[in-house]
């Protein structure tokens, strides 16, 4: 496999999604590669987490081909796909709000580390889920906060617990909507480190709308409009290429 | 903590667990169960203590359903009552061919037919979640009921099935006559059951039945198939179910019909809410609490069943969390010392609260004896007043009681919530 041409991640051939007669992805070619960090932008409305639905497995394709390391699981369960390795998070905090803290992070650990359905053993005597539980707080910068019922913790935590309900099952491909939504400066300035830190040897792929994320943090870029991927590439690529600057960045870039 | 980080020492051991992590508390439980029947010796006492027995295991076994996964079933007892029949047919099987099993392990037949009724019913209507499974388990808890009256050779018709406990082998000389001999065989087998579903609770299993009942679709997300932790969670309740329906199959020596049908499954419903769902413990103190009303009051008022639906209505409107709910929100003004300010608003508010009650219960009396005791006259007594139902003045009395209780009560219950988000606002802040 030479580097002009590694092996996507995760691959989109023809994908289409209809609802009734509106069709809101109408045909998209995208190919993540192994180990890149892959940004889709796009205006509001434009299709980028119905992308992530049909991806992830909550919605089902109308149509087109969803290739996890060459294998297609278009029309999967969610939970068919997290296992085979690719997880997500979601635009709106989703998160489970009577647990605390740690039981939150600790059960997104669970599937990963081999658990499963586990009834016979007792969930505090498993110190390498204990461990992974902690590394994840520690790395989401939580822990002190471990206690504490989800449902409680302020936007910024909750945005965080997402992210590490994200990483915790140790999937090696990401994808992540909108991490920094209704993030103040400080707030995305440490979401963006914590990104490129557990996005290290994995496959990121993430809808922002932040470009100055976006442009820090991006291998490459794909812009989508009106479910259509119109240009995908490096970021310089991308911030020249008339026809972006046209449907998206405004006319004020050009 | 050999894998300690800076941070891990903030975090300490045996996390989220709770109160019956301690052994302690299994040992107080042993003892109590031990001391409870040389306490209260009286034949009531003891049938009802067997009682109690039974219903804690039932309720908790709901509870692994409602409170541990979020789903709500309105036909728990058929597996109460599968599980009762099976063991009375199994004992009589027994007895007949003299074989030689001992009635101490027939619980477990009907854990089993708890079980393989748990996956048969299970494998249909935990496919859905929410209202569809609701109504699922409705019209299975239906089917089984309306299925015992043509069914007739198995289900015993209207009379039941009988069955003789005594009649199988005796080991140690226990004959299983005396009803203090049932009392053991039954605390023992609650206890063993209660520590079960407590570990059960505990194991991952057990934490991501809470993840799917607090948020079903990212449980999804990191990699669960919902159904499938419904599945099991329905089955392993029905187990629990089928135990206690066992051990209700021994005590009374007779199974019914109606001990599967849909007043039984509310019941347990009851049980379980007013004890507290959100607490492992609160089925529990469902059970007792539920248990002892039904002996006690329907000795006492033949309109009991009203005072239970009352008391339900309540619960729900005022603390729907339960008593366990209640008691565990008290545990942080204990630990910081600061119940001793609020307890006085609580007896504030209880004050007008039993006023209330005597209200209700003077009209509910009254109109009892007017309607249903109509043949008697209106002569009745009432905390040891002798008056006449169709009096004005009583009905002015309860009116006023009623009227004023309810009024003072309102305020002082809302006095003691203001108290009380004072007291524990003060507590957190003085713990973090």
């Amino acid at each position: 496999m030479t580097a002009s041409t590694p092996d996507p991640a995760l691959e989109l051939a023809g994908l289409r999604k209809r609802f009734g007669a509106t069709e809101i992805i109408r045909g998209v070619d995208l190919a993540v590669r192994s180990g890149e960090r892959h940004a889709v932008i796009g205006p509001n409305g434009a299709g980028k987490s119905t992308l992530f639905h049909l991806i992830s497995g909550r919605y089902r394709p109308s149509g087109g081909a969803i290739r996890l390391r060459g294998k297609d699981i278009a029309g999967m369960a969610p939970q068919l796909i997290n296992r085979r390795g690719l997880s997500r998070s979601f635009q709106i905090t989703n998160i489970f709000p009577r647990l605390s803290v740690w039981e939150n992070v600790r059960c997104a650990t669970l599937w990963a580390m081999g658990y499963k359905y586990s009834f016979w053993r007792n969930i505090e005597r498993l110190a390498d889920v204990r461990q992974r539980t902690e590394q994840i707080l520690t790395e989401i910068n939580l822990l002190d906060r471990w206690r504490t019922p989800a449902g409680v913790l302020t936007y910024g935590e909750q945005r965080a617990l997402e992210i590490g309900l994200t990483i915790a099952g140790n999937a090696d491909i990401l994808l992540l909507d909108e991490p920094t939504a209704g993030m103040s400066r400080a707030e995305t300035e440490r979401v963006v480190s914590l990104i490129r830190r557990v996005s290290e040897n994995r496959t990121l792929l993430m809808i922002e709308h932040d470009m100055g994320v976006v442009f820090d943090l991006a291998d490459r870029i794909s812009v989508l409009v009106y479910g259509e991927i119109i240009a995908s590439g490096a970021p310089d690529s991308i911030k020249s290429n008339p026809a972006v600057q046209q449907a998206y960045l405004g006319t004020e870039a050009a | 903590m050999s894998a300690a980080g800076p941070g891990v020492s903030a975090a300490p051991l045996g996390r989220g667990s709770g109160f019956f992590a301690s052994y302690g508390v299994w040992i107080a439980a042993i003892v109590v169960l031990a001391a409870l029947p040389h306490l209260f010796s009286s034949g009531l006492a003891l049938t009802t203590l067997c009682l109690m027995g039974t219903a804690i295991i039932f309720a908790l076994s709901y509870n692994m359903l409602l409170g541990q996964t979020g789903l709500l079933s309105f036909g728990h007892a058929v597996f109460f009552g599968l599980g009762g029949f099976l063991t009375a047919h199994m004992m009589n099987v027994v007895e007949s061919h003299n074989a030689p099993l001992p009635l101490m392990v027939f619980p477990l037949v009907g854990g089993a037919a708890g079980l393989v009724f748990g996956i048969i019913f299970g494998a249909v209507s935990t496919r859905r979640a929410g209202t569809a499974f609701a109504m699922i388990t409705l019209g299975v808890g239906e089917l089984v009921s309306s299925s015992a009256l043509i069914l007739r050779h198995f289900f015993g018709g209207e009379e039941g099935v009988t069955t003789d406990r005594t009649d199988l082998i005796h080991l140690f000389g226990v004959t299983f006559g005396p009803q203090i001999q049932v009392y053991y065989l039954i605390a023992a087998w609650c206890l063993a059951s209660t520590a079960a579903m407590y570990a059960l609770t505990q194991t991952p299993f057990g934490r991501i039945c809470n993840a799917v009942r607090d948020n079903p679709e990212r449980a999804r997300f990191i990699g669960y198939n919902t159904q499938a932790v419904r599945f099991l969670a329905f089955s392993l309740s029905g187990l629990f179910a089928g135990v206690a329906g066992g051990l209700a199959a021994i005590n009374f020596e007779i199974v019914n019909s109606a001990q599967m049908g849909a007043a039984e499954s509310g019941t347990v419903i009851l049980m379980t809410y007013i004890g507290g769902v959100g607490d492992f413990a609160g089925p529990i103190i469902g059970a007792i609490l539920v248990t002892y009303l039904q002996t006690v009051m329907s000795g006492i008022t033949d309109a009991w069943q009203l005072y239970f639906g009352l008391l339900f209505i309540g619960m729900v409107m005022f603390a729907p969390e339960g008593i366990a709910g209640l008691l565990v929100k008290q545990r942080l003004l204990l630990r910081s010392r600061r119940l001793h300010r609020v307890a006085p608003y609580y007896a504030l508010a209880l004050l007008p609260g039993l006023v209330a009650l005597a209200g209700v219960s003077l009209v509910i009396e009254m109109t009892n004896q007017l309607t249903v005791h109509a043949a008697d006259g209106p002569d009745m007594t009432f905390f040891h007043v002798a008056f006449k139902a169709d009096a004005p003045l009583p009905w002015l009395i309860a009116a006023i009681l009623l009227a004023g209780g309810v009024w003072l009560f309102l305020r002082a219950a809302r006095l003691a919530g203001d108290a009380y988000d004072e007291a524990a606002a003060a507590a957190r802040g003085a713990t973090t």
